[in-house]
């Protein structure tokens, strides 16, 4: 499925990175720490966090993450944005929380 | 053989990552297997991270031949008094403010040893710590 789809499922918000919306997301991992994202998420994945700062754009640009979903009505900061726009890596935002969203993006993910 | 040379400022979370981006960068212009630079990349990153984190001043040097990828990193910072401990998994003496961030998991070292073929950590207490991390570039 691409990021845009899941947008538009999903009723996410895009703030950023619009140029990466067609990449294809191969699965997701929700955690707010970082060591654990660099561990663990793989090439390809969504990464839902509740951090907004620009070091969650480094890490997923290591990592190859296909987006960063904010929770909660998070917005990410000015320095994450830009960051954002330059790796064409998407940060998207919803109002749900962690639990919730990554619910909800594991059956539309699973079906 | 290729050498570079990097610093690392202590308590600078915005370069934070800027030496493994570059190395990155090399290792697919050289080539190398995507698992392999996966690896690397986890392994420097954190190991960077922990110098802006836990020391005042570093300095990098990246040495690449057709074998290894070996990775220097010297700082100068309070060092590390039980190195086992800091090995554990949840060990952590981040401060509030970067936990906050999502840092100070206690998982950086643990990552860094599961991804690398050699480690080697030494330590003086008020001095700092010399850590060279070797990765096999060939399968
Ligand atoms: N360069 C360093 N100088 C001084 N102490 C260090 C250094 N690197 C690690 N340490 C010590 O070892 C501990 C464990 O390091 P480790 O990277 O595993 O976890 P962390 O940095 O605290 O958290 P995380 O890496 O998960 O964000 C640190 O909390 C710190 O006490
Ligand atoms: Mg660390």
């Amino acid at each position: 499925m691409k990021i845009s789809e899941v947008v538009d499922q999903l009723n996410l918000k895009v703030f950023s990175g619009y140029k990466g919306l067609h990449k294809e997301i191969l699965g997701a991992y929700t955690s707010d720490l970082l060591s654990d994202v660099m561990g663990n998420l793989n090439e390809g994945y969504i990464w839902i966090t509740l951090q907004t700062h620009q070091n969650i754009m480094a890490v997923s640009s290591l990592k190859d993450a296909s987006a960063i979903l904010m929770v909660k009505g998070l917005s990410p900061e000015a320095s994450t944005i830009k960051m954002s726009e330059e790796e064409g890596i998407p940060i998207l935002g919803t109002e749900l929380e962690t639990f919730e969203i990554s619910g909800k993006l594991f059956m539309l993910l699973n079906q | 053989m290729m050498r570079t040379n990097y610093n690392v400022e202590g308590g600078d979370f915005t370069k934070a990552g800027n030496v493994a981006s570059c190395v990155k960068k090399t290792l697919k212009q050289l080539n190398v297997n995507a698992k392999i630079i996966k690896r690397v990349v986890i392994a420097l990153y954190e190991a960077e991270v922990n110098i802006v984190a836990h020391a005042y001043q570093g300095h990098v040097t990246i040495d690449i031949d057709d074998q290894y990828i070996t990775m220097l990193l010297k700082d100068k910072g309070p060092g590390i008094e039980d190195i086992d401990l800091a090995m554990t998994q949840g060990f952590s003496t981040a401060s509030a403010k970067v936990r906050e961030m999502g840092f100070g998991a206690g998982m950086g070292l643990p990552n860094i040893k599961k991804n690398v073929d050699e480690l080697t950590l030494e330590s003086e207490i008020n001095i700092g710590i010399t850590l060279c991390l070797k990765v096999k570039l060939t399968e």
